[in-house]
């Protein structure tokens, strides 16, 4: 078990930056994911870590050694791929055993270890099949034995579960933290699925234009995104615009907001974010509570949840998750009041 | 809560495209088919089946001499040993051939398969179709210029070492395989880049994740995943290769002699066409042999 560093790397394609001087270090047992947009440079940073790409600038450690001049082969790592990337060709266990005969472990010996693969992944009886003879998810979970046999330093996923329906993306979610869990092996795991990214991760980074805008816990990254990238990439936002006032943000209808943590000093344009479910409809307003007056323009109705679109007499654009839990449903064109706390206010960068 | 009826969907009629009688699957496939069969019927089965004829004849049938049906023709090969020599000649240089288009191809097709650098993979590809579109009798006689004594050849390494002899080997069996590989390289290309094109790329860096050097990449998963378009391949270039008369008698002079050129000789010099017929029906009932015999091996191979 080992963490993984990188530092000041960056790639160029051509004249196109992929990724630019990132530094950061993945530590030992950790689940992180590399979540962004597609064209961030996430896929691109795993490759490097992989070995498949070699960074322009910088170095990639796993462990205590420098690996950046280290091939693809001779770096130890499991990799998972979305197209699962079985052998065709070779039965089940002699996919699973692949790792294990380039590492002079040959036989009897393969085959019992890769048997044992096979039972981590509830597939004891599928070694002699053909991979075109399983489903999807069966497909994926001979992917992620044959990765894990070999004991790799760390575990590299490329959206291994994007390829799947949502039913049993879950169900391999669980498998795949369980193994993570039990193995305790550092894992880097490439998402465009946020929620996704949130349920599995212990760190999540999110990469946009070549850049990590915030790494840190799922929890912390989501109450207090740093920009508003982060805050709009991952779950949703209310962006307020205002001028600082006196310790608060005056928008430009007029409204006063406090927000939580610092603010530049007054006078200065600053962006509020607001998550949608931490806004609510209240019937008389609190003392300690932002809130302002806005119209339903839309309503969505999804079962267990609804959202509103509104839209303020200023004209700002507003949306608000809720719970159906009472019942009631708003309808359009109704005048509210959304109350929120100063503490789920947050100022970020643009 | 306003009535959310006037969203559904109102009873519509039927509408949707209207069901005339399609005709069962048979018709369409024969349909399809007839054509590609009608033809083969007429340029290559009609053909075959005269010579097939004519190869039980006494003799070809557009003299004056009297024309008996006769089993004889069938007897060349005991009646006039030295055939069984030309049969192995012609064997040996089909399986030279094959084997050298097999490796070279193969390992082309894969630089090629794996070109992506910018329009790299299309240059290639045109480079090696090019010779296709030359006349390949101009393409034969062309090797005769670079290999004959103080050929090109011999002036290139001149070139290098002016007091070396000459290493010039036109007329021997070695200038007619390099002759026949360079003729029938590109089909062994064209198969096996196809083959592999369909490898998915993630399927080679998983290999190689796994600690997989390019050699066990090379035989223990592009051969075996582009084993169709390898057989393929041989079957393309083993067939045409053995019947050649073309390259043994330009390339190979007295020591080109080879089935293909005794079966075009009977057709063209000693105009004895049930002898020439008979010796084609040979050499494909023995390709046939060979063929049965490697199936399995062909079978298992393609299966991957």
């Amino acid at each position: 078990m080992t963490n993984v560093k990188v530092n000041s790397v960056a790639k160029t394609y051509g004249s196109v930056p992929v990724l630019r001087d990132i530094t950061t270090e993945f530590p030992e047992g950790s689940f992180t994911s590399l979540l962004g947009p597609s064209g961030s440079g996430k896929t691109t940073l795993l490759r490097i870590v992989a070995g498949f790409i070699k960074p322009d600038e910088g170095i990639v450690m796993i462990g205590n050694s420098d690996v950046t001049e280290v091939p693809v082969w001779g770096r130890n790592i499991g990799m998972m791929f979305q197209s699962y990337a079985l052998f065709p060709h070779m039965t089940v266990e002699q996919n699973v055993a692949f790792g294990l005969e380039r590492r002079g472990i040959k036989g009897v010996e393969a085959k019992k270890q890769a048997n044992q693969a096979l039972e981590m992944v509830h597939l004891p009886d599928f070694g002699k099949r053909y991979p075109k003879q399983l489903s999807g998810g069966q497909q994926q979970r001979v992917a992620l034995a044959r990765a894990m046999v070999i004991k790799p330093s760390v575990l590299l996923l490329d959206e291994p579960l994007s390829a799947l329906d949502r039913r049993l993306r879950q169900e391999m979610q669980v498998e795949l933290l369980r193994i993570q869990r039990e193995s305790g092996l550092t894992t880097i795991f490439v998402t465009h699925d946020q929620e996704e990214a949130l349920t599995l991760s212990d760190k999540i980074a999110i990469l946009d234009k070549g850049r990590i805008v915030q790494i840190g816990e799922p929890g912390e990254v989501y109450e207090k995104p740093l920009t508003r990238f982060a805050a709009e990439f991952l779950g949703d936002s209310n962006f307020l615009k205002g001028k600082v006032e006196g310790g608060a943000v005056r928008l430009a209808d007029g409204t006063v907001v406090r927000a939580s943590g610092a603010l530049p000093a007054d006078g200065a344009d600053v962006t509020l974010a607001v998550r949608p479910e931490k806004m609510s409809v209240v019937s008389s307003l609190e003392e300690a509570s932002n809130s302002i007056r806005a119209r339903i323009t839309t309503v969505i109705y999804a079962g267990q949840a609804l959202s509103y679109l509104l839209v303020t007499p200023g004209g700002l654009q507003l949306k608000l998750f809720a719970q159906n839990k009472d019942g009631r449903v708003l309808s359009e064109g109704e005048v509210v009041t959304l109350a929120w706390s100063p503490e789920h206010t947050i100022a970020v960068a643009e | 809560m306003p009535s959310d009826l006037t969203t559904n969907t109102a009873v519509r009629g039927p509408s949707g495209p209207r069901t005339g009688w399609t005709p069962p699957q048979w018709v369409a496939t024969t349909a399809l088919l007839m054509p590609t069969y009608a033809w083969l019927t007429l340029a290559v089965l009609l053909p075959l089946l005269t010579m097939f004829c004519f190869s039980f004849l006494s003799a070809t049938p557009m003299g004056k001499a009297p024309i008996v049906f006769t089993l004889k023709q069938y007897r060349a090969f005991i009646d006039q040993p030295y055939l069984l020599n030309i049969g192995w000649t012609s064997l040996v240089i089909g399986f030279w051939t094959t084997l050298l288009c097999a490796v070279f191809g193969f390992l082309a097709a894969v630089a090629l398969s794996r070109a992506t650098f910018g329009r790299m993979r299309e240059t290639l590809l045109i480079l090696i179709l090019l010779p296709f579109w030359t006349n390949g009798l101009v393409r034969v006689f062309s090797w005769t210029m670079v290999l004959r004594e103080n050929g090109f050849l011999d002036n290139l390494l001149h070139l290098v070492a002016p007091d070396a002899g000459s290493i010039s080997f036109l007329y021997t069996r070695y200038a007619v395989v390099l002759g026949l590989v360079h003729g029938y390289l590109p089909y062994m290309i064209l198969t096996c880049y196809i083959a592999l094109i369909t490898i998915d790329d993630a399927i080679i860096e998983a290999a190689v994740s796994l600690g997989a050097r390019w050699w066990t990449v090379l035989f223990k998963i592009l051969v075996p995943m582009a084993a169709p378009g390898l057989i393929s391949g041989c079957v393309l270039i083993f067939v045409p290769v053995i019947g050649s008369f073309m390259e043994p008698r330009i390339l190979g002079g007295k020591v080109g002699v080879t089935m293909g050129t005794v079966i075009e000789d009977q057709f063209t010099q000693a105009f004895n066409w049930p002898l020439g017929a008979a010796l084609s029906f040979t050499l494909l009932a023995v390709v046939l042999a060979i063929f049965a015999t490697f199936s399995g091996v062909l079978k298992r191979g393609a299966a991957a």
